[in-house]
């Protein structure tokens, strides 16, 4: 059983934990996952490492309430258990050799691009985030993102903050302003990503983009996060979960995150309403 | 008197209409009669065939003995002697390749039902005894055991009953690897595992759960940070395999080993798992292993018309004879020598049919099969919405790369000495389908057992 340590709400959807799981800790990197089991009903899902702190032994998630296990999990407080949580699993991010470099991280997607961006500004690489969320509201890691970025630029669909537009506009303008990068690396929802990468394949600049597939174990067992990249396929959890994003099959990926929606939804809305009736 | 009667006494079963569409155990086990009359099938004869064909040398011929006279508990004593897992050995053991297929009686007429023999009295003893295993005396020493599959569990269990203070290390959160995520509930219940597991704990076994060796900790680790005196690695052939052909990325196809796990491990079949599964309306599986079997009869338990595709004939069927009977049975249709070799989607990206060719058999190959060659404008095509895979599978490349110094074979199995388990690098030893690719229970608990002797040695006469 795994603690948790503190939790923050970072947005109406969007919820923040430490959790306690020392030999996790020790090993993670930007970039690796875990996979937690919220109870002994519950699936295994990854969720991309936010954070960690060696010292105390935590690590830190950030996760969007989508459906029945985020929903759950997000119902437990400071204190309270996960039944289970493996990892670091995963490659993690490359960072090597890289002196400039744009982060691009979209709604909950930022949790993950932060830490790369992070772990970038420390080893004293120029690092630009651009990031983008649908409105105000959603807005996370505002703060944290300044504190870790040469230029932060915020992006929202409707306009309320930051630019009105999308991330690849912005990313376009910075292109066309003469930045050069070594490197792109982005993060958010798959469709972001797909359009992230098309503008990139015009410029020219290496682009990597970190995946979130469908997964069980995590340790290259089920082969359900396969996915196209370059022709061939490779396994998310083990070869990835980041990829050369001009090689990525997106419209593949696409489909495929989509399997289990039905049931998804319907386990969502079970699980809301029993919560809800046992919280009253 | 012996029984000569040239019959096993024949297994309960539920009825095939019945039990295709539930996940109960489909073999109901003997009675304390039946079990009694088989044992007296056993002539006890004096060159005892049957002990070497067990690979970790049950005692068999003398536990049978004991059935016979109804002595239930001191047959299981001998049992235990050599075997950790006898209640799931006595289901899942190929003994028709292994005792059975050694036994006089199978000369003439069929074989003593070793294994169901085995099995009554590992259930016997589940049943009516409580009484727990006595911890052993700690000998001062610490061996690490890398996964807890069949063959981590037997020399940990081995090696605990000598003395030594031994840790588990499982990357899933439940300890039993393919007896719990790869064997379905109607083949090997998972109350049965856990019963055997508990058992040794009881032992001072200490399993470590959501351990993800390679990952949250390495072998090398283990040795030098926390001072294992010895590592045994059973960390099994867990990456399936695909056909790389085209469209198999679609939405329904999928790894058995994926599909397996949904059910078994994740409970996925039953309401109130937050695991889904697919519910198909045809299924066709391709494959003719036991795997392939298993996937097949859980899919046909999930309400899916079921067919299997192989691409040589019945008689190459790689799965044990006893599965291939069960699944006909359960009304799984067998296209045998037939090869996909394509699967269409439709507009949503889910699977809507699979293209197969049809084979014949020619000349046989390395493996001594005959070779199945593709006759020329045979293509037809099957409506599914379902395709699972099981080709079989490989070993994890993950302590392999993480451990230095340890030599594999190209294809990724451990090297390993055949007796000893012992690897390339002194105080790792290695056994089970890490060592020998996908393989089965019975071979794993043996490397188990040889790696526990071995690890034994090299500790006292360090």
């Amino acid at each position: 059983m795994y603690r948790i340590v503190s939790k923050e709400i970072l947005n109406p959807t969007v919820v923040k934990m430490d959790v306690e799981a020392p030999f996790v800790a020790k090993k993670a990197l930007p970039g690796q996952f875990i996979i937690l089991r919220v109870d002994e009903n519950g699936e295994r899902i990854p969720l991309t490492v936010a954070d960690y702190d060696r010292e105390k032994g935590t690590v830190s998630i950030i996760f969007q309430i989508v459906g029945a296990t985020t929903e759950k999990l997000s119902r437990l407080e400071e204190g309270d258990f996960i039944c289970d949580f493996a990892g670091p699993l995963g490659r993690a991010t490359k960072t090597e050799g890289l002196k400039k470099v744009a982060v691009v991280g979209g709604g909950v997607g930022c949790a993950i691009a932060f830490p790369v961006a992070k772990r970038l500004h420390e080893l004293g690489c120029e690092v630009h985030s651009v990031v983008g969320f649908r409105t105000k509201d959603l807005v996370i890691l505002e703060d944290e993102f300044k504190k870790v970025s040469d230029k932060y630029i915020l992006m929202s669909d409707d306009g309320s903050c930051g630019e009105k537009g999308l991330v690849t506009d912005a990313l376009k303008k910075l292109l066309d302003g003469g930045e050069k990068y070594d490197e792109v690396i982005t993060i958010g929802p798959l469709i972001m990503m797909k359009f992230v990468c098309r503008l990139t394949k015009e410029y020219g600049v290496k682009t990597v983009a970190s995946m979130n597939p469908i997964m069980i174990d995590g340790t290259g067992m089920c082969g359900g996060c396969r996915l196209t990249v370059g022709g061939k396929t490779v396994f998310a959890c083990v070869d990835g979960p980041e990829f050369d994003g001009h090689e990525i099959d997106f419209d593949e990926a696409m489909a495929r995150s989509t399997i289990y929606k039905p049931f998804e939804r319907e386990m969502h809305e079970k699980t809301c309403n029993l919560l809800n009736r046992q919280a009253k | 008197m012996p029984n000569m009667s040239l019959k096993k006494n024949i297994m309960p079963t539920q009825a095939p209409e019945i039990r295709n569409s539930n996940f109960n155990e489909v073999a109901l086990g003997y009675t304390k009669e039946q079990a009694i009359d088989e044992a007296k099938r056993c002539l006890n004869c004096k060159n005892h065939p049957c002990v070497g064909g067990c690979p970790v040398k049950i005692r068999i011929p003398d536990f049978i003995q004991k059935v016979a006279c109804g002595e239930f508990d001191e047959a299981y004593k001998i049992i235990s002697e050599s075997s950790s897992l006898p209640a799931v050995c006595g289901r899942v053991c190929p003994q028709e390749n292994q005792c059975e297929g050694k036994c006089v009686r199978g000369i003439k007429g069929e074989p003593v039902a070793i294994g169901r023999l085995e099995r009554f009295v590992a259930d016997y003893h589940n049943e009516n005894c409580d009484k727990k295993a006595q911890k052993p005396v700690f000998n001062g020493h610490k061996v690490a055991v890398v996964g807890s599959g069949p063959s981590g569990l037997t020399c940990a269990g081995d090696l605990a009953k000598k003395g030594y203070e031994v840790t588990v290390f499982e990357a899933l959160h439940t300890a039993g690897g393919v007896l719990v995520y790869g064997i379905p509930e109607f083949r090997l219940p998972k109350a049965i595992v856990k019963k055997e597991i508990d058992g040794l704990c009881d032992l001072g076994v200490d399993i470590k759960t959501n351990m993800i060796v390679g990952k949250t900790v390495s072998v090398d680790e283990l040795i030098d940070e926390y001072k294992f005196e010895a590592v045994f690695i059973g960390s099994g052939a867990g990456l399936p395999k695909f056909m790389n052909i085209p469209g198999e990325n679609l939405k329904g196809v999928l790894s058995a080993n994926e599909f397996l796990t949904r059910i078994n491990l994740m409970k996925a079949y039953k309401d109130g798992s937050d695991t889904p599964v697919m519910h198909a309306k045809k299924t066709v599986v391709v494959g003719g292993g036991n795997v392939a079997m298993d996937a097949a009869r859980c899919a046909k338990r999930l309400g899916s018309e079921v067919y299997i595709v192989y691409r040589r004939s019945m008689e190459e069927l790689p799965a044990r004879k006893e599965e291939v009977e069960h699944a006909v049975e359960e009304g799984i249709i067998f296209k045998t020598l037939n090869n996909p070799v394509e699967i269409y989607g439709d507009e949503n990206g889910f699977v809507k049919s699979i293209k197969c060719v049809e084979m014949t058999l020619g000349e046989p190959d390395e493996s001594g099969r005959r070779r199945p060659v593709v006759k020329e404008e045979s293509e037809f095509v099957i409506d599914a919405d379902c395709v699972i895979m099981a080709l079989g599978t490989s070993p994890n490349p993950l302590i392999k790369s993480t451990t230095s110094g340890l030599e594999t074979q190209k294809w990724g199995g451990i090297i390993a000495d055949e007796n000893t388990g012992l690897t390339s690098r002194e105080g790792i030893y290695a056994g089970g389908d890490a060592v020998t690719g996908a393989a089965t229970v019975i071979l794993a608990m043996g490397a188990g057992k040889n790696a526990a002797e071995a690890i034994d040695e090299y500790i006292k006469n360090k």
